[in-house]
C-alpha cells in the first residue's frame, strides 16, 4: 500500500512561515490569501496489503517519529 | 569528574564541550559516539550543539532514537545530571526528558549573537553558584528556538519553578524585545521535574574563558562540577 502523509502545526499555533508566506502573496496582490499554514508531506510504500493493518502501522509511525503531537497535527490518506 | 559528551552525527558543539571541561576547568572528558549502549563510569552527561542528523524531519526528531539515548534516559532516572546546549535541549524535548517542544524562530531567520539571560532558579546543581536574578551574558546560535508548550505545562513549570533561564535585557527587565526568538514566556531554558536534566539554548561552553572575551558561561559548569563533588561526598549521584 501506498501512504500519503500530511503533517502541519496545530491549529491555534503561530506558523511563522505561513504568515511569511501570507504576506508575500498579500504583496503579490492575492489579498483574499488567509491563514497560509505550511507543512510536509511524505509519502512511503508499505508492504502490508492489509488495508487496517497498514492504517494501525502510519498512525504508530506518525505518532512515534513522523509528528510532534505536542505542536503538529496529521493526516494520512492510503492506497493500493 | 568524568563528563561524558555526547557525539551525534552533526554534533558541532562536542569540542567546544570538551575543551571547556578539559583544559579549561582540568576535568576528566570522554566522548561517548550515539552508537555507544552505555554511559557506565560517567558523572555527568552533556548533549551538545549541532544539527544532529542534519535537523531532517525536525530538530532533534531523530537523534533521540539512537542507541545512546537509552542509557542517557536510565542515567536521567537514576538522578545522573545531563545538560542539552540548543540542539542537545532539541533533543532533551523530542526524547520526552524535558516537556514542550521548539518552533521555528518568530523571525524565521538563523539567529546568532550575544543574548542575556537571567537565572530564575539559581537553587539547581547547574546554577546553585549563581546568584538568584543573575544576568548572564551567553550567546545563542540557532533557527529553532522559539520554545513551546501547553498552557498547563507551562503553569506547572512556573510553579515548580523549572523556568531556570529566561531571555532579558542586560539590566535584567523582561521584555518580548529581549527575547531573540519568540520563545514562551521567555524561557531560554528548563528543568525537569526533579531538577537533574537541564535543557538550554544559549551556548555557555561558547563563553567559558576570558581569552575569548567573556567567562558568563562557565558558572554553569563550575555548579555541576560543584553539585557532583558535594554529592560524592555524601554518597550519592
Amino acid at each position: 500500500m501506498k501512504a500519503k502523509i500530511h503533517v502541519t502545526l496545530k491549529r491555534g499555533i503561530l506558523d511563522p512561515q505561513g504568515k511569511a508566506i501570507e504576506h508575500a502573496l498579500e504583496s503579490l496582490g492575492f489579498k483574499n490569501a488567509a491563514n497560509v499554514r505550511v507543512g510536509k508531506y511524505m509519502e512511503l510504500d508499505l508492504m502490508e496489503q492489509d488495508k487496517a493493518k497498514a492504517e494501525a502501522q502510519v498512525k504508530s509511525m506518525c505518532e512515534k517519529l513522523l509528528a510532534n503531537t505536542i505542536i503538529e497535527e496529521y493526516r494520512y490518506e492510503l492506497s493500493a | 569528574m568524568n563528563i561524558g559528551v555526547v557525539v551525534f552525527p552533526g554534533s558541532n558543539c562536542d569540542h567546544d564541550c570538551q575543551h571547556v571541561f578539559r583544559d579549561v576547568l582540568a576535568q576528566d572528558v570522554t566522548m561517548i559516539w550515539h552508537k555507544e549502549t552505555s554511559v557506565s563510569g560517567l558523572d555527568a552527561i552533556i548533549l551538545p550543539g549541532g544539527f544532529s542528523y542534519g535537523d531532517y524531519l525536525r530538530t532533534g526528531a531523530i537523534a533521540r532514537f539512537s542507541p545512546i539515548m537509552q542509557a542517557v534516559k536510565r542515567f536521567a532516572s537514576e538522578g545522573g545530571l545531563v545538560l542539552g546546549i540548543c540542539n542537545g535541549f532539541q533533543i532533551l524535548l523530542e526524547a520526552g526528558l524535558l516537556p514542550g517542544a521548539m518552533l521555528r524562530n518568530r523571525s524565521l531567520h538563523f539567529i546568532c549573537r550575544e543574548t542575556y539571560v537571567k537565572v530564575e532558579n539559581a537553587a539547581t546543581p547547574f546554577t546553585h553558584l549563581c546568584n538568584p536574578g543573575q544576568v548572564l551574558k551567553i550567546p545563542v546560535a540557532h533557527a529553532d528556538g522559539n520554545y513551546y508548550t501547553d498552557p498547563v505545562t507551562l503553569a506547572g513549570l512556573q510553579a515548580n519553578a523549572q523556568v531556570v533561564f529566561r531571555y532579558c535585557a542586560a539590566d535584567g527587565s523582561m521584555t518580548p524585545e529581549s527575547c531573540p526568538n519568540g520563545s514562551l514566556d521567555n524561557i531560554a531554558g528548563i528543568r525537569n521535574a526533579e531538577g537533574n536534566v537541564l535543557g538550554l539554548m544559549p551556548h555557555p561552553e561558547r563563553c567559558a574563558e576570558m581569552v575569548i572575551g567573556n567567562e558568563d558561561g562557565r558558572a554553569i559548569f563550575l555548579s555541576m562540577i560543584a553539585s557532583w563533588e558535594r554529592n560524592k561526598s555524601v554518597g550519592v549521584r
